[in-house]
């Protein structure tokens, strides 16, 4: 008995002293609770060095948090009880989150950066006028693949996957409209398909791609294929950047059957609390110097087009990461397809993961 | 006067069931009866027996099954030796200090160990047997599985065998009994219990397990626990995995009462 309460009192002591300890450094560093900001982004998504650059620049001291699907971010905005000032969902998360009123309209007059955005990523359709939206960072879906584990052989398209030859080669990424998109397109169907017969052929043909799927996974697909895991790889231009940048054998391709082209953008949610150093941070990252050292780090393609003199060459003119008005024109943006939609491809994308051949 | 005193001291314990147990239970079984639109509907029971989620339960359980028996293998020899040694608490300690570290920690670090160019897969190599995919496979996952849940097994049976009066096993001997007729008849029924309690403690969490699936078994392997955190996270059909949910605890209560202690009230 004695030695627990001496237990937990040294406990106590520890947590009352880590407390004091906080508290004392961040008075000193001028924060003060009121002077918070909430940022809301998906993992890995931020050059860490712009937020201690932010924090220094408006005395504003940063709360970071992640999350890893849109489906997630929505669900805890939705649920209230934190505050987050700024998120950062996708193209269809916001048209989403617009029709169940969990954005706040963004004003303009702050954003004296916004000009430097390409005028193409602005005005789109899931939010016309940026009303509540402005752009951050934007990509494609593709294959990323090692001609030297494959030896030689080159992928252009979807189909291309199916090939005998990659038996267990291929590492998803673990998202339902990915890979039932990448399905649907590989039979020249929309991603954003709701017809059920196409559907179920696209589920079929899936299936039948099984014996070359090694794993359906996460974050993790980044160190995976990087470490030569496998071969073949399905996943976002960015991540594709960032495990070329770690292995030089590595290429990257956009499939010719078409696939997804996606906007991530900054919005200020309802639960907001700090709505000027919202702006205020938005503004910052819109900034065409951080605009650059955000893309170079993260390996996403900015929507800013100053930006881009600041990058290397050998970043701005990649065409695979840039790539053309006249490839991007044949890529989808992902709808809208509503909670029951989307709750079917899910379920179509579990008894794919299922499926044992 | 004495009773007055003990009914207070019940007020905590009462108040903590009925807030952390009883309200979330009843709360899981309210939400399995909306659908993802909110409207009522036992549609969510139907779906439940449809093809898709009954194998899945299958396999859910089979895999626990595999998980529970090979920790029970591992550990019932472990801690039998554990008990023989001179420091036992020692040993103890090292055996429960694995689970001090973080889960997620441990399934990265299995990632590396088993990965094509990881030291499981040399060693492979340098015995002649030459590299195997290991990784996303059901040895991988069922290894990670047992490696995580093997100090839960051996507590409560170290615990039983400790407790067993060592003059039983002399008395057995001391009437010819042979060593496995030992074990049989004397040590392993007087242990039972221990071996009970370790069952409970590995096969319920290994029935909802879900964050190896994914990183070592790469989605090849789904369990039920999988499917509730793709609805509750991604669908946003809380419905349905209420619904999935509601089987799971059903299922564990009755795994509960099948391997409980039937000789109460010793």
């Amino acid at each position: 008995m004695k030695q627990l309460v001496r237990m937990f009192t040294a406990v106590f002591l520890v947590a009352f002293v880590l407390i004091y300890v906080t508290f004392q450094l961040n008075s000193t560093e001028g924060y003060s609770s009121g002077n918070t900001l909430s940022i809301y982004n998906w993992g890995d998504y931020i050059d860490p060095d712009l937020l201690k650059q932010f924090e220094q620049e408006s005395g504003i001291k940063v709360i970071y948090q992640t999350f890893d699907s849109n489906e997630a971010m929505m669900t805890k905005i939705a649920q209230g009880g934190t505050t987050f000032d700024v998120a950062v969902p996708s193209e269809y998360a916001i048209s989403k989150m617009k029709e169940e009123n969990l954005l706040l309209p963004i004003d303009h007059s702050k954003l004296s950066n916004l000009k430097y955005i390409n005028p193409r990523f602005l005005n789109l359709s899931f939010d016309k006028e940026n009303q509540y939206s402005v752009p951050y960072f934007w990509g494609t879906v593709g294959i990323v693949y090692n001609p030297k584990l494959l030896g030689g052989k080159e992928i252009t398209s979807w189909n291309d996957l199916w090939d005998g030859d990659l038996r267990n080669q291929i590492l998803l990424v673990d998202g339902a409209r990915e890979v039932i998109g990448m399905g649907l397109n590989s039979l020249h169907y929309s991603l954003n398909d709701t017809d059920e017969a196409h559907l179920q052929e696209a589920k079929n043909k899936l299936n039948a791609l099984t014996p070359n799927v090694k794993a359906i996974v996460g974050d993790e697909i980044k160190m995976l294929l990087a470490g030569e895991e496998a071969a073949v790889g399905v996943v976002w231009s960015g991540d594709a950047s960032e495990i070329m940048s770690e292995n030089d054998e590595l290429d990257y391709v956009i499939p010719e059957e078409g696939s997804n082209l996606w906007f991530d953008n900054m919005v200020i949610p309802k639960t907001a609390k700090n709505i000027e150093g919202a702006h205020e941070f938005i503004n910052f990252m819109l900034d065409p110097e951080h605009a650059a050292q955000n893309a170079e780090y993260v390996g996403y393609s900015t929507p800013n087009e100053k930006a881009l003199e600041y990058l290397p060459e050998e970043i701005a003119g990649d065409k695979r990461f840039y790539p053309d008005p006249s490839v991007t024109d044949k890529l989808e943006v992902y709808d809208n397809l509503g909670k029951r939609m989307l709750a079917h491809y899910n379920e179509l994308f579990l008894e794919f993961k299922m499926y044992k051949n | 006067m004495q009773n007055k005193t003990r009914n207070l001291y019940l007020i905590p314990y009462v108040f903590w069931i009925l807030l952390f147990v009883i309200a979330p239970i009843l709360l899981i079984l309210y939400y399995s009866f909306f659908d993802i639109e909110g409207q009522f509907t036992l549609g969510n029971y139907t779906d439940f027996f449809s093809p898709v989620y009954l194998t899945m339960t299958l396999s859910s359980f089979w895999y626990a099954f595999l998980i529970t028996a090979f920790s029970l293998l591992i550990a019932y020899p472990t801690a039998y030796l554990l008990t023989k040694l001179k420091h036992k608490q020692l040993w103890l300690l090292l055996i429960i200090l694995p689970s001090w570290i973080n889960l997620l920690l441990k399934a990265y670090a299995f990632l590396g160990i088993f990965g094509t160019y990881g030291p499981a897969n040399a060693l492979l190599e340098v015995l002649g047997i030459g590299a195997k995919q290991i990784l996303f496979t059901d040895f991988s996952f069922l290894f990670v599985s047992v490696y995580i849940f093997i100090p839960f097994m051996v507590l409560p049976i170290y615990n039983a065998l400790e407790k067993l009066n060592p003059s039983l096993v002399d008395a057995s001997r001391d009437l010819g009994a042979s060593s496995w007729t030992t074990f049989r008849r004397v040590i392993f029924p007087l242990t039972l219990d221990g071996v009970k309690a370790g069952c409970q403690a590995v096969f319920i969490p290994a029935l909802s397990l879900f964050m190896i699936t994914r990183l070592i078994a790469g989605n090849r392997v789904i369990t039920l626990g999988t499917a509730i955190e793709q609805h509750f996270l991604v669908t946003q059909d809380w419905g349905m995995g209420s619904t999935i949910a509601v089987f799971l605890i059903i299922a564990m209560a009755v795994f509960m009462i099948a391997t409980g202690n039937r000789r109460r009230g010793i």
